[in-house]
């Protein structure tokens, strides 16, 4: 391999600050693509924006704190992040039991700290460190172990209960096993296995998630109850045609025909108002970054690197094909955000967090040792 | 730690780089996926979802159109639109919707049905719409609000326009009332046309006229969001107004009928032969029309409906009565006509009369009789013989065919609903309805307006009017002119539909028209009187037995001695040479015509001919309505 050992002085601080160029162009034309809309989104409230504007200020701080971390000491950290996290999943759960309904925080005074956001870093994390340590392609064990590794922090968060997070941190560790080179054998005959005991799975859901999957297949059957989320966000996405309706002038949003329409749904906004073009150009910068975060992954240096990048970037996209299928109406609405773009919390820190990891397995990919 | 492992990083490599390209591949065709997903919706099915779109934020608002106004000859208003305030609480507004109503109750009356209905109502009705909680505030009670009001935020004052009868006791048998419209009704209307209405004509001049009146509704297209709050009006169509009916109808002469029938029970109708306009209709006893507009009370309605003297009961046009000796002119007229008799032909009343070869005694009104008569001193005397001869040789089928020509037996055609049409018997009809023919006696008895014939006040209103125009009938109308928005805001007058009777000699009618004269003028006339220098009257008086009463109401002593009465008729025209009023009183239970019948007719045509220029009369009425 070939690399640049005469970085010019500009690169340099750049590469000092183990900045990835390309990546964070990507990722600043999608917040502020993202940013737009949400302006609209939020019916012109500069407030939100502005609380929005401090969230991402707040996620870059941290992709860059993480991008100062070496690989070497993510690889260390692993288990304690992983297991910490577990026993805070645990501890949410029991105070879950002792208040009412689903509880997914630790209220710890000060500031609400979400366990789930963790544990979507700390299992591909820890599937990581575990196969790298393990002849590859893994062998039946190894696979198991590893299987273990992905369910028991998914089904903690499952029964929080939380679905979309289940989801997110069940794939992180299946994408981690998937690219560690498990057999094509073994990963049909899971999928055979896996459509068998569906049924059974469909008995663990709870009322509400079983009441989505049915108004995903048939949303006309209950146009004023379950099935008006779906509806009305079809409505907006098909009425924005191929050029819009214009930016702020949706209709469905902005007459609060559109529900959740600054959050899970903040797509069918941008469908609305920017049309099919305005999709083309934000799904552009969607591919421009996962083929980005694909690249970072072929040029980690070791196995730990290249299983968590891939795995990072391929949760990110899971996060876009979950949050797109369900506002279009392919997928159940499960409560997955449309990844940077969407108003809120936790899950975009977590996101930038999955980068700054990512710019540091870059930055220090010609550092470790093979 | 146990075991070594063995590892190969090329290898290890190479397998992850396939993987990568192979998520690579996998994820960008998922997008395709998606991609594909919103050209379906976006491209492919565009159109469907903007039209849904569409349809989701425009909806379409009805404006209901103001009613037309009914203006009586004077131009004074018998109908009218008068704002009515109500008070309206939006739940959305209110915090506590419980405490405000008891507030409120303080500062103003508010009964426990209005509250029930309130709450019925707020179920009904989304949180930001406004539930009526008290209607028809009083003035007093609005000012009471209007102080408060900073303390009820949320509840305000709505006005709504109401029809109101102004004069309800001179004009509720004509002009009739608008209700809430009913199940039944709104089968038959446009419901697009009432979307917005909530009355329609029920009786009188509101229901066949309900077309004019009612107006074109308007539409206002308003952007609603998804809870259906109105944000904004995109485009307006507004209402056209309802036309306004021009009347025949004299408020004055319709005060002076009703003051002159007094308590009696009765009806009068007056037609101007010229025109056929209904100068007056007057039905007693009469009721107060504006309570049917705000939806009349359990006890009121029955009150109305129970009374043994059915205000609601339109004698005018729904009464059918006996005609009596008033048939008498008509079927002289007949006679002459048909060339049956001469006006020099005597015929000799000894007191009865019998068909030859039968004993019964067919008795005239006069026991002693009326010597030689001829038919000007039959009409005048109202010798029963006289016509008995008459009848029994013109026969039933001239008879019926002649009188069937002054809209005897069938509606005028009036353009008031609900009008029956009476009945003049022939042999067919006997033969249909009582299956026996006809007998001889049964045409002597209809010589004098007894038997089988019946006739609304209406009718012999219109056909007096007839024979006063020598023979020209114009279908009786009470609107004279209308004015909207098809004639442009004009005042247009509606064509008179005319037919003539055909005539073989205008000395016939000019015989009978005499006859008429001598009942008033003579000395021995059964209604002289009434008799005037002022101008000249032609009548004829009339009494019809009443046969029912004797048959079904046998049980109650006290009625009986009044409602066994005779009903009193009489029927008259003037000025003689020149008619402009042709009129028709009844009494129920009155007696003798000539006695009870007649002055009522008299002052009708005295406030007509007499004091007609006076319009003051009519604008000091309306200036004593509250």
């Amino acid at each position: 391999m070939n690399f640049e050992l005469n970085p010019t002085k500009k690169i340099s601080i750049i590469n000092k600050l183990h900045i990835d160029l390309p990546l964070i162009t990507g990722l600043l034309v999608l917040c502020g693509y993202g940013l737009t809309v949400l302006y609209s989104a939020s019916d012109q409230d500069m407030g939100m924006v502005e609380r929005q504007v401090l969230r991402l200020t707040l996620g870059f701080g941290v992709m860059l704190a993480i991008a100062q971390i070496s690989p070497v000491t993510l690889y260390r950290w692993s288990p304690w992040l992983f297991f910490g996290g577990l026993g805070t999943l645990l501890a949410v759960l029991v105070l879950g039991v002792i208040g009412k309904g689903a509880q997914r925080w630790l209220d710890l005074g000060v500031m609400r700290f979400q366990p789930s956001e963790l544990i979507k870093l700390a299992v591909p994390m820890m599937l990581s460190r575990y196969l790298s340590n393990k002849h590859l392609p893994p062998p039946p064990m190894t696979i198991i172990n590893a299987g273990l590794l992905i369910l028991v922090p998914t089904l903690l968060i499952a029964k929080q209960p939380d679905l979309g997070t289940a989801l997110l941190v069940a794939s992180s560790g299946i994408f981690a096993l998937f690219l560690s080179g498990i057999s094509w054998f073994i990963i049909t005959g899971f999928a055979a296995t896996m459509f068998a005991i569906a049924p059974a799975v469909w008995l663990l859901l709870h009322d509400y998630q079983r009441k989505r999957v049915m108004t995903l297949l048939m949303p006309e059957s209950d146009p004023l109850g379950a099935g008006y989320h779906i509806i009305q966000s079809k409505i907006a996405i098909g009425s924005g045609g191929l050029h819009g309706k214009g930016w702020l002038h949706g209709t469905q949003s902005h007459l609060d025909f559109l529900p959740e329409r600054h959050t899970d749904f903040i797509f069918a906004v941008l469908s609305e108002e920017l049309g099919f073009i305005g999709i083309l150009v934000l799904m552009a910068i969607y591919i421009f970054i996962i083929m980005r975060g694909l690249y970072i992954a072929t040029q980690a240096q070791d196995t730990f690197g290249r299983l968590l990048a891939g795995s990072l970037t391929l949760v990110f996209f899971v996060y876009l094909a979950v949050n797109t299928g369900m506002v279009t109406g392919v997928l159940p609405v499960v409560g997955v955000p449309l990844p940077l773009v969407s108003y809120g919390g936790t899950s975009l820190v977590t996101i930038m967090a999955s980068f700054g990891i990512l710019m540091s397995i870059h930055a220090h990919r010609k550092l470790l040792s093979v | 730690m146990s075991k070594t492992i063995f590892k190969d990083p090329r290898q290890e490599r190479e397998l992850f780089v396939r993987r990568i390209v192979i998520s690579g591949i996998v994820s960008v065709i998922c997008i395709i996926g998606i991609l594909l997903r919103l050209i379906w919706l976006q491209i492919h099915n565009y159109d469907h979802f903007r039209t849904k779109s569409h349809d989701n934020r425009v909806k379409l608002e009805p404006i209901p159109p103001i009613r037309g106004l009914i203006y009586e000859a004077h131009h004074i208003p018998l109908a009218e639109n008068v704002p009515t305030y109500s008070l309206e609480i939006v739940p959305e507004k209110v915090a506590d919707v419980g405490k405000t109503i008891d507030e409120l109750r303080a500062l103003i009356p508010i009964s426990d049905r209005d509250i029930r209905r309130f709450k019925i109502q707020r179920k009904r009705r989304r949180r930001f719409d406004g539930v009526p909680l008290r209607e028809q505030l009083t003035e007093e009670e609005i000012a009471k609000f209007a102080v408060n009001s900073y303390r009820f935020v949320g509840v305000s004052i709505n006005v709504t326009m109401l029809r109101h009868y102004p004069l309800p006791r001179e004009s509720s048998h004509v002009l009739g009332y608008v209700g809430s419209i009913n199940e039944r009704e709104l089968k038959t209307i446009d419901t697009s046309r009432y979307s917005g209405t909530k009355h329609i004509g029920k009786s009188g001049l509101e229901k066949s006229y309900e077309d004019l009146l009612h107006g074109q509704v308007g539409m206002r297209q308003v952007e609603v969001n998804a809870r259906g709050r109105v944000l904004q009006e995109l485009e307006a169509h507004p209402p056209q107004q309802g036309h306004n009916l021009h009347l025949y109808l004299d408020l004055n002469l319709q005060r002076e009928a009703d003051r002159a029938l007094g308590e009696e029970s009765g009806a009068l109708v007056a037609i101007d032969p010229r025109t056929g306009g209904v100068l007056a209709l007057v039905s007693k006893p009469s009721y107060d029309p504006n309570l049917f507009v705000t939806g009349i009370s359990h006890e009121s309605y029955n009150s109305l409906t129970n009374s043994p003297e059915r205000p609601l009961y339109n004698r005018a046009l729904r009464g059918q009565y006996p005609p009596g000796s008033t048939v008498k002119p008509f079927v002289g007229l007949a006679g002459l006509e048909a060339g049956i008799i001469r006006p020099t032909d005597r015929v000799f009343c000894p007191g009865y009369y019998k068909i030859p070869g039968q004993d019964h005694k067919y008795r005239d009104w006069r026991k002693t009789g009326h010597g030689d008569t001829n038919i000007d001193s039959a009409i005048t005397e109202s010798c029963d013989v006289y016509f008995y001869v008459l009848a029994r040789n013109l026969g039933i089928d001239s008879l019926h065919d002649f009188l069937s020509q002054f809209s005897f037996g069938k509606a005028t055609g009036i353009d008031l609903s609900g009008e029956l049409g009476g009945l003049v018997p022939s042999r067919e009809w006997k033969r249909i309805r009582h299956k026996t023919s006809w007998y001889p006696g049964e045409t002597l008895i209809m010589g004098i307006g007894q038997g089988y014939m019946l006739a609304t006040p209406l009718q012999l209103a219109s056909a007096t009017a007839t024979l006063a125009a020598r023979g020209r009938f114009i279908r009786p109308r009470v609107v004279r002119a209308i004015e909207g928005p098809t004639t442009g805001g004009a005042v247009q007058e509606l064509p008179m539909e005319i037919t003539q009777i055909s005539r073989q000699s205008d000395q016939n009618w000019q015989t009978i028209i005499t006859a008429m004269q001598h009942v008033i003028e003579s000395s021995r006339g059964t209604a002289k009187s009434i008799a005037t220098s002022a101008y000249h009257i032609a009548g004829k008086t009339g009494t019809a037995q009443v046969f029912t009463v004797r048959q079904n109401e046998e049980y109650d002593e006290n009625k009986i001695h009044k409602k066994m009465r005779d009903h009193a008729l009489f029927v008259a025209f003037a000025p003689v040479e020149d008619p402009r009023i042709a009129i028709a009183v009844l009494v129920e239970n009155g007696g003798h015509g000539g006695a009870v019948a007649a002055p009522i007719a008299r002052r009708v045509m005295d406030m007509h001919l007499l004091h007609e220029d006076n319009f003051k009369l009519g604008t000091a009425i309306l200036d004593n309505v509250p």
